[in-house]
């Protein structure tokens, strides 16, 4: 029996209530998307993931993706699994319909793709990188490679990677010298190493797809210079029949701190005299290409978080209620209690929760926003959900991750001393969770994308929109009669006036001192993120107070998140006048000290 | 050969029940129901046997509220063809379930029933047996193995004792145990097929059947918390307080 069970009940709540699924819906294309199929695709994929996935968490953790001779074989159990899952259509599921998928919105595949993550994160890595290159492939490959490569990646008989990274070109991606030697029948001969490529080898397909960025002969400089290239690890025919290996080996493996079961490659392409790479799109625009699935994959890193916090908070919870310790504050007899019932035990929980809670809804509201973005039939309403979409995916990849170390920090405090004892299981999560801070940008360029590119180079207008929004949202919390809605209120009014001036700052400050909003940048993107949390959070506490008032639903869940909302109010919101502060006034000293005087 | 395959929204075998406060049953708003586990093998089987060729058609039958069409929705993504909801909003007990399907026999004519031995709610165990009655049919209880051939069935239940065959001519009544299948999880695929898969409601009353409970649920309380242990000084005390405290031996 495994400790994670799905959290459908908040998910149906996030996705139906609060993000809503009507309005994606109402896009032709997903007109058959009923609350009943969502509730249905749901469950059977928690089903799944608790069965299968989940049990086999702790078993990767612990019996680590191995090297020989160039073979990965991955943890015991994994490669029948993926074998289940592929076979159970899974892969598939957000896949388009003319190469086999089964066409679901995003709203839909966040959510499954949430349970798999919490599930089983280092197993659903592999997945979430095929969908990466699905999707790149899918927008800008050639019809014969759609043809070639998509039906086997949707279905998941074929994987795919993402390679950019080289020892010098991290986050530094204009360094890279990997190279691509064009020949006279069009292929590229591909010669260089890539580190960091998750699943770069492994035993659960046949075939591997990697997608590699790398330089021509005459390329110019920098990141202008870099072209994208298709490097199967077998060549095959236009039935997908596999013919010869290709000059791609996995060269080692790296020992890491969590995501034991995933293999972490270093790959060399080109040893034996040139690795056969087929251009994807025009020459010079790879970068350009690969960030197309970039913020695919960060939106899906951002997930991640919610799904080991998820995770981290249901353990916990597990033995906040078993263990006992201790009588209740205050009682000199009678029983002892489990420590569930200890005040500070309940705020840590409290804050794993809503915390929580919270990055759920803002995960699935950009997943709500990618879909209208990419199908919306009324151009403006795609242009804005784009802008929205642009604005929240490095505040959802930042910011809950982040946050999601942080929770899995107190789900290990949860535990005491058991916590720091591996066979509890609390520490895996945070040391996998460790990784979605870094990976698909760490949350220091996630939140300089977020300063310049997304609020400063536009002036902050679509963050001054969201803004107005939540000024909107406040005259609908005014007009309940709720008592914790007029407390979640008068914090939200605060904290969002905090954002306003940080923003205002930002954008005065950016032409003049581009160093000064880097300093701050982090501090924003934590400030975005809990104001638009908190601004959500109240949003479902509204909707909690009036189903409650009506007397429908749930009674039980609603008025949970009614006090999850308080606790978000009252823990987290008011942090924003402190971050708020850091950016506006926390430069100068950032930047003060001689890199000699450190 | 048809088969009629019977499926009963439950409770979720993963949630720990509550009772309801007033006493007057278990709580079951806002908890997460599922299929009846039993009744997922019975599912599986008639799947299992479509596939191997012996069943032409499987119709998938509950009996309850409108929310069992969730349910049904979950045995036709497993592989069922179509399916029927006898609708009605009362509590619904053994001898109204064996009735409604008899009259559903009756205008179906399937070759053979599969049913799960009991629901993981009241544990009855009896709606198969009811129905085999009523029907004048063959039946087999607690089956763990079932295989086809002509118009017989050669049978394997699971009884106290060890394991009984058996041969019984079709039409037959069949109930699962749990060693006769483990039932498969549902692909994604599926499921999108089964929201075109034709799902019809009939109402109890134009089946012409009375499902009006004959029990009364008197009282529901929790099973009485497990007192503390007492230390025995020897085996003497110890036998003395079996005899006569607890009073078993």
């Amino acid at each position: 029996m495994s400790d994670y069970a799905a959290p459908l009940a908040d998910m149906r709540f996030v996705i139906q209530e609060l993000v809503g699924l009507d309005e994606v819906a109402r896009v032709p294309q997903f007109s058959e998307v009923t609350p009943e199929l969502v509730d249905q695709v749901l469950a059977e994929a928690g089903k799944f993931a608790a069965e299968v996935l989940a049990p086999l968490n702790r078993v990767g953790d612990t019996h680590p993706s191995r090297l020989h001779e160039g073979a990965v074989t991955t943890p015991p159990g994994f490669k029948d699994a993926y074998q289940r899952f592929t076979a159970a259509g899974w892969n598939a599921l957000a896949g388009d319909p003319r190469f086999g998928g089964q066409g679901l919105p995003q709203i839909v595949a966040m959510p499954v793709a949430e349970i798999w993550n919490s599930a089983n994160m280092a197993f659903c890595l592999c997945p979430m990188l095929t969908t990466g290159v699905l999707e790149a492939l899918k927008r800008q490959g050639s019809a014969e490679q759609q043809a070639r490569f998509l039906p086997l990646l949707t279905s998941g008989e074929w994987t795919g990677t993402m390679n950019l990274t080289e020892p010098q070109a991290g986050s530094d991606l204009s360094a890279v010298r990997t190279r691509a030697v064009p020949q006279p029948d069009g292929t590229y001969k591909l010669f260089g190493q890539k580190i960091f490529i998750t699943y770069g080898e492994h035993d659960f397909t046949d075939n591997i797809v990697h997608l590699v960025l790398a330089r021509t002969p005459d390329a110019p400089e920098g990141t202008r210079g870099i072209s994208l290239f298709i490097v199967p690890k077998y060549l095959s025919d236009d039935h997908g029949k596999l013919g010869a290996r290709n000059d791609v080996s996995c060269v080692s493996i790296e020992h890491k701190m969590g995501i034991h079961a995933s293999p972490t490659c270093v790959l060399a392409y080109g040893d034996q005299g040139g690795a056969t790479g087929y251009l994807v799109g025009e020459e010079n625009e790879g970068l350009r290409y690969m960030f197309i699935m970039m913020n695919h994959a960060r939106l899906g890193v951002g997930l991640e978080g919610v799904a080991m916090a998820e995770r981290a908070y249901q353990h916990a919870l597990a033995y906040a209620k078993q263990r006992v310790q201790g009588r209740e504050l205050g009682a000199k007899s009678g029983d002892r209690v489990t420590i569930i019932h200890h005040p500070d035990v309940r705020r840590m929980l409290m804050s794993m929760k809503a915390q929580t809670e919270a990055m759920r809804a803002l995960a699935y509201t950009a997943a709500g926003a990618l879909d209208l973005a990419n199908h919306h039939p009324d151009p403006t309403q795609r242009a804005q959900q784009q802008a929205l979409l642009d604005l929240l995916t490095p505040i959802v990849k930042g910011w809950c991750t982040e946050q999601a170390v942080e929770i899995a920090s107190l789900g290990v405090q949860v535990h005491g001393g058991m916590g720091f004892i591996e066979e509890t299981g609390a520490a895996q999560f945070y040391r996998d969770a460790r990784i979605t801070t870094i990976y698909e940008g760490t949350t220091g360029i996630q939140a300089m994308d977020l300063v310049t590119r997304k609020v400063a180079a536009e002036r902050g207008a679509t963050m001054r929109a969201v803004l107005a929004q939540t000024a909107g949202l406040d005259n609908m919390l005014a007009g309940n009669s709720d008592a914790e809605v007029a407390a979640i209120r008068a914090r939200l009014a605060l904290a969002r006036q905090a954002l306003e001036e940080a923003t205002q700052w930002l954008v005065d400050v950016a032409a003049k001192d581009p160093r000064q909003i880097a300093a701050g940048a982090v501090p924003f993107l934590k400030l975005s993120g809990i104001v638009f949390g908190g601004a959500l959070m109240a949003r479902a506490a509204l909707i909690a107070a009036k189903r409650l008032a009506a007397g429908e639903g749930d009674s039980d869940f609603y008025r949970a998140k009614l006090v999850s909302a308080r606790f978000f109010a009252e823990h987290l919101l008011p942090q924003s006048a402190a971050l708020a502060h850091s950016v506006t006034h926390g430069a100068e000293a950032t930047l003060a000290l001689d890199a000699a005087l450190f | 050969m048809k088969v009629l395959v019977g499926v009963k929204r439950v409770v979720d075998a993963n949630i720990k029940v509550r009772v309801k406060s007033d006493g007057s049953g278990v709580e079951t708003a806002n908890v997460k129901m599922a299929m009846n586990p039993f009744c997922e093998i019975a599912v599986e089987q008639a799947v299992r046997m479509k596939e191997a060729g012996t069943v032409s058609e499987i119709v998938a039958v509950s009996i309850g509220g409108p929310q069992s069409q969730e349910t049904l929705r979950t045995a036709l993504a497993m592989g069922a063809d179509r399916a029927i909801l006898v609708e009605t909003d009362q509590e619904v007990q053994p001898l109204a379930v064996a009735k409604a399907f008899k009259a559903l026999c009756e205008k179906e004519k399937p070759g053979l029933v599969i049913m799960g031995k009991q629901a993981i709610d009241d544990d009855c165990n009896q709606s198969g047996q009811m129905l085999a009655a009523l029907l004048g049919w063959p039946q087999a209880a607690f089956i763990s193995k079932i295989e086809i051939s002509g118009d017989s069935a050669q049978i394997t239940r699971e009884i106290d004792g060890g394991l009984e065959k058996l041969s019984a001519k079709l039409p037959l009544v069949a109930t699962t145990d749990l060693r006769l299948n483990e039932p498969r999880y549902v692909t994604l695929p599926n499921i999108m097929k089964a929201k075109k898969k034709p799902l019809e409601n009939v109402k109890a009353a134009d089946l012409g059947v009375d499902v009006a409970p004959r029990l009364t649920t008197v009282k529901v309380a929790e099973p009485p918390k497990r007192s503390s242990g007492v230390k025995v000084a020897d085996v003497a005390e110890l036998v003395q307080k079996l005899k006569n405290e607890a009073r078993v031996i």
